[in-house]
């Protein structure tokens, strides 16, 4: 039996008139790593109950610098300098595997989801917003996929999910540039569905997601359900090219620099 | 709460950009409005932020402000900037030659 209320370190959760409303809120910019990963993981087992009484779950950021600025490389760093290489390496599979599990859990939900973005939607957080139905932004949200700089790929399904809603040549563009773009760019290339005012993303979800009520829910899952396939393979594949890039010396040189730089654009090579 | 730009300087900029839209845009009217909107944006007084200045310092702003301060100038002037074009670049004046190269 899950919570219908939950307040913990990283994220939050609350059912209001048939709508879930998923906050993150770990600072400083809602980097995913273990801690936000098992609330995550309650999250989605709690998933279960939750969705008997909605037809919309909404995700978004209490913080201010954005929706989440990706995975927590400086706990990644500092893990697998305190490890063996095979260790380590073990390790990074089964935090893909597990994040995996709950994004696929999220992106599959008999409900409509919409991520409501503003400011920095980076890496892991990019990849979140992702496996949403809906991506509502407000003007000054910027998405990146800075993996590349750090000799890595994306882990947490990015990949294979914009190739799903997108064409492959936007995916090679944001992949193999590594540069960030903002959310009028994301709307001309069909990745974002509205584009608001600063500080209104979550009113629009919202007001979008009181919409979505109207529907009679069984219709709207089997729509959802028709058009909206997990594209598993490439997942798979995506974990396996991530564990294997990630064996590598060049990464732990790229987190490094990252951890301690002091860069303005620390997410650039 | 983000800090919006005051309503004054709003009503400034928006003339400016009618103005471009309508008009040649010179590198040294795009430098203008960078400051204006950097100075209202970041709350530094406008007389105090000069065309040579290094703007990381100018502004006091760290890479997540860096990070807000390009898409407001893509949002004001309408254009996209890759960031790998901006990398290096610390001034307002240079800042300006590359958002006037793409506008």
């Amino acid at each position: 039996m899950g919570e219908k209320q939950f307040r913990g370190q990283a994220l939050s959760w609350q059912v209001q008139g048939g709508v879930i409303e998923l906050a993150l809120h770990r600072a400083p910019c809602n980097e995913l790593g273990s801690l936000s990963l098992g609330e995550l993981e309650q999250f989605a087992s709690a998933l279960d109950d939750l969705e008997k009484d909605a037809s919309a779950l909404i995700l978004f950021s209490e913080l201010k610098c954005g929706f989440c600025a990706g995975a927590d490389l400086r706990e990644l760093y500092e893990r697998s300098q305190a490890m063996e290489k095979a260790e380590a390496a073990r390790g990074v599979r089964d935090f893909l595997e597990r994040i995996h599990r709950v994004l696929n859990r999220i992106d599959t939900a008999p409900l409509t989801t919409i991520a409501a973005v503003h400011g920095v939607t980076f890496g892991g957080g990019f990849e979140l917003a992702l496996v949403c139905d809906l991506i509502i932004a407000d003007k000054m949200a910027r998405f990146c996929f800075p993996e590349l700089r750090l000799g890595l790929i994306p882990g947490f399904g990015g990949i294979p999910r914009l190739k799903r809603d997108l064409g492959n040549a936007v995916v090679r563009d944001l992949l193999l540039t590594g540069r960030s773009f903002n959310a009028t760019k994301a709307q001309q290339i069909g990745l974002v569905s509205q584009v608001v005012s600063e500080g209104e993303a979550l009113r629009a979800a919202r007001a979008t997601a009181a919409q979505i009520g109207k529907f009679d829910r069984q219709t709207a899952v089997a729509a959802k359900q028709f058009i909206k396939p997990v594209p598993h393979d490439e997942l798979r594949r995506e974990i396996d090219v991530f564990c294997e890039l990630f064996s590598r010396p060049a990464v732990q040189a790229g987190l490094r620099r990252f951890v301690e730089s002091t860069d303005a654009q620390p997410y650039l090579p | 709460m983000r800090s919006p730009i005051c309503p004054e300087n709003a009503a400034l900029l928006e003339i400016s950009r009618e103005f471009r839209v309508t008009h040649m845009q010179t590198t040294d009217q795009t430098l203008d409005e960078i400051l204006t909107l950097a100075a209202a944006h970041f709350k530094v007084p406008r007389e105090k932020l000069s065309p040579d200045a290094d703007f990381f310092k100018a502004l006091g702003i760290d890479s997540l402000q860096t990070l807000d301060l390009l898409t407001r100038l893509e949002n004001h002037f309408h254009v996209e900037l890759p960031d790998y074009e901006l990398q290096g670049v610390t001034d307002f004046r240079t800042l300006a030659a590359k958002i006037q190269a793409r506008l």
